[in-house]
């Protein structure tokens, strides 16, 4: 099943990007073939409640899981809903994160690993 | 007649000035005295009024009937704030980002949607000799401050004198606060931090139609700056208040002008009658 | 990279002065004014500013007359009462879109609003972000979140060591946007009734959000009785007091020039913050002190 990655740039060699409601963009990927497809995100710039607009809009891809740097409570809440693991404190190179993903490096979380508006002002380097 | 007191910067003596002005008058005339200030209230610290009744302020939020739901989406949709989400056959309703707007249970073909009242602060009423008192204060962690202060603002008198203080700043919540005031006393200090945000806050006022007035506080040798601006602006200076150590050590403990160094009640009692002159003045075919 | 964000709860206790002495204190740092609302910052650091760009707020309804059949349907169901003789109010509109779904005409628009601008400016401090929010705008919010993105990204790209933030009076919008994910929040108070009310609800608020606050009492000896009455509530709190500033003419001449106070004179006060911003360093350092134990929501 596919997988969603928020990513800092369009590609593979890119980095996670911790943020995962203002993510700019997703990387939607099959972890058997490394098929991907880029995918803005229409999400980030909501006034309130980015978090749940791109969960919304990333589950439409049919997504089994999601890898991100930071998840806070609203996206926690809709991606579980929607049945869609979340393992989040990933970070570096996203084509080894994917590799760590596939050996069955991380496990997903129950919760939301931050607070609200945490990614409201999180850059892309921290 | 409705004066609200507002500064653009914060920490100008909004609060002292609105406190000394209801301390002041209510010998005079019937006082009523709004903390609009809903973020951080402190009217109450300086009148020390006798709290008569306390009330939840809500916003609507939806409530999703399960049996009617067929999680067509609609509502998801329609939300401009992202206060709610369908999934599959699960709804999520965030209530904290709810505007109360209506839209989705307006909307829901079914009638699934139903609206329920979400607490974001409290509204305390009270009074303390011949002033009545009406305080809002958002509730910590909550960020919408502006339906607490229009909930304050229904409380407002048609008779008499109604004082209104404001938070800081020119956005939402101050405007909420000012509109509709006969009129609006700028609360200033004579440093480049107190004329920027004045000039910020009389911009507010111009467009909003509500005559203003300046009151400098903390006035001393610097207050030309802020006086070449109100001459230019055509805004009246009508009191200034100096920079005092009694009267910083007043205001320190919680005590009015008017209580403290009762000699300024009659400063105070003349800023309101230059003010309803100025009403007078420029709209004579008012009800007044 | 640290985030230091400067906050009080009230206003006019002295943030922005403490903040320009930090521009010019701190070595390796980004500046960043959250008060969008009433930005002073720029006012002590001069700025020159090298990128300027719109802000884009939420929608507001627009109600086109020549199409308008006057039913009244959205004057009825607005919320907000911000339809009045079928002309939207763009201060009361909240934009939240449901009359222009409802008119039966379609003749309601939503369009964006340019709510503000925003800048990136060169100081001989080192680089700032601070907003303008046009008058009676809505989102200030997310305005804040905007100038404080582009301050991370300036930091990151540049590998500097320090944000330093100059918060907004309050508890609501703006100061949750300016707070929320910052390393280290300053509360700056003054020993009145009003600073210490107002202190005891921004520590709440900090901790509501798991951010960890410390304190700094400024013109600490105006009222000697309020100050300790600020230490004891402080100390039942487990709120670390980090400074205590002397009254002290010096800063408010320092003011009029418009200079941060330590550039300014070598004062009381101004010996004060020295010391104040090397505590604040020391603990952004500490790594296991800026962590969130014990404290609400405190995962991060």
């Amino acid at each position: 099943m596919n997988i969603a990655i928020s990513a800092s740039g369009p590609s593979l060699d890119a980095q996670v990007n911790p943020r995962f409601g203002r993510c700019e963009q997703f990387i939607i990927l099959d972890p058997e073939t490394m098929q991907f497809k880029v995918l803005a995100n229409t999400g980030q710039s909501a006034g309130g409640g980015a978090g749940i607009a791109t969960a919304q809009y990333i589950v439409k891809e049919g997504i089994g899981a999601v890898l991100t740097g930071n998840c806070g409570p609203n996206a926690h809440q809709v991606l579980s809903a929607a049945g869609v693991k979340v393992i989040t404190g990933v970070s570096g190179n996203i084509r080894e994160a994917v590799e760590l993903y596939k050996s069955g490096n991380y496990s997903s979380s129950d919760q939301a690993n931050v607070g609200d508006h945490f990614g409201m002002s999180k850059g892309s380097n921290r | 007649m409705i004066i609200s007191i507002a500064s653009g910067k914060g920490g100008t003596g909004k609060t002292l000035v609105a406190t000394s002005l209801a301390r002041s008058l209510m010998d005079t005339y019937s006082v009523t005295l709004l903390d609009c200030d809903v973020e951080e209230p402190n009217v109450h610290l300086f009148i020390n009024p006798e709290i008569t009744s306390t009330e939840e302020v809500t916003i609507k939020v939806p409530q999703v009937r399960q049996d009617r739901c067929n999680h067509c989406g609609k509502c998801s949709e329609a939300c401009a704030f992202n206060a709610i989400a369908v999934l599959g056959d699960t709804v999520l309703t965030f209530p904290e980002l709810c505007h109360g707007c209506g839209a989705c249970s307006y909307l829901c073909p079914r009638q699934a949607i139903s609206e329920t009242p979400y607490r974001i602060g409290t509204l305390e009423k009270g009074s303390v000799a011949g002033i009545d008192f009406v305080k809002g204060q958002l509730d910590i962690g909550r960020a919408m401050a502006t339906p607490v202060v229009r909930r304050v603002k229904q409380c407002r008198s048609d008779e008499g004198i109604t004082l209104i203080d404001a938070s800081p700043g020119t956005s939402c919540p101050v405007i909420e606060a000012v509109n509709g005031s006969d009129f609006c006393l700028l609360v200033t200090e004579p440093t480049p931090f107190g004329l920027n945000d004045l000039s910020l806050a009389v911009e507010a006022v111009k467009q909003l139609g509500i005559p203003c007035g300046v009151v400098i506080n903390r006035a001393g040798r610097f207050n030309e700056a802020v006086e070449q601006y109100c001459r230019k602006e055509n805004i009246p200076v009508l009191l200034k208040i100096p920079l005092d150590l009694k009267i910083a050590c007043l205001y320190s403990e919680g005590i009015t002008l008017a209580d403290g160094l009762p000699e300024w009640k009659m400063e105070f009692k003349q800023l309101a009658e230059r003010i309803m002159e100025l009403i007078g003045e420029r709209n004579c075919n008012t009800q007044r | 990279m640290k985030e230091i964000v400067i906050l009080s709860g009230k206003g006019g206790t002295g943030k922005t002065s403490i903040a320009g002495s930090f521009a010019a204190l701190a070595s390796s740092k980004v500046l960043c004014d959250c008060d969008v609302d009433a930005a002073d910052l720029n006012l002590l650091l001069e700025p020159s500013v090298e990128e300027e760009y719109d802000f884009t707020g939420g929608l507001l309804a627009f109600i086109n007359a020549d199409i308008c059949c006057q039913c009244n349907l959205c004057t009825q169901l607005c919320r907000f009462s911000a339809i009045k003789d079928f002309k939207v109010d763009d201060i009361a509109c909240e934009g939240c879109g449901l009359c222009a779904r409802i008119c039966p005409v379609k003749a309601i628009d939503m369009k964006s609003n340019v709510a503000g601008r925003w800048f990136v400016s060169k100081t001989k401090y080192g680089p700032l972000v601070h907003a303008r929010l046009g008058i009676a705008q809505d989102n200030s919010g997310k305005l804040v979140a905007q100038v404080r993105q582009r301050a991370k990204q300036i930091a990151a790209e540049g590998d500097l060591d320090y944000i330093i933030s100059d918060g907004p009076p309050g508890t609501g919008c703006p100061v949750i946007s300016s707070l929320t994910g910052a390393d280290l929040a300053l509360l700056v108070t003054e020993p009145t009734l009003s600073g210490a009310h107002d202190l005891e609800r921004i520590i709440q608020v900090c901790r509501h959000f798991g951010v960890k606050a410390v304190v700094c009492i400024n013109k600490f000896d105006i009222n000697e009785l309020n100050t300790r009455k600020i230490e004891q509530f402080c100390n039942e709190s487990e709120t670390r007091i980090v400074s205590r500033i002397p009254y002290d003419a010096a800063v408010t001449e320092a003011l009029m020039q418009a200079v941060p106070v330590v550039e300014y004179t070598e004062c009381n006060a101004s010996e004060e913050i020295i010391n104040l911003w090397q505590n604040i360093a020391f603990l952004l350092k500490d790594k296991n002190d800026v962590g969130n134990a014990g404290l609400k929501n405190g995962s991060f």
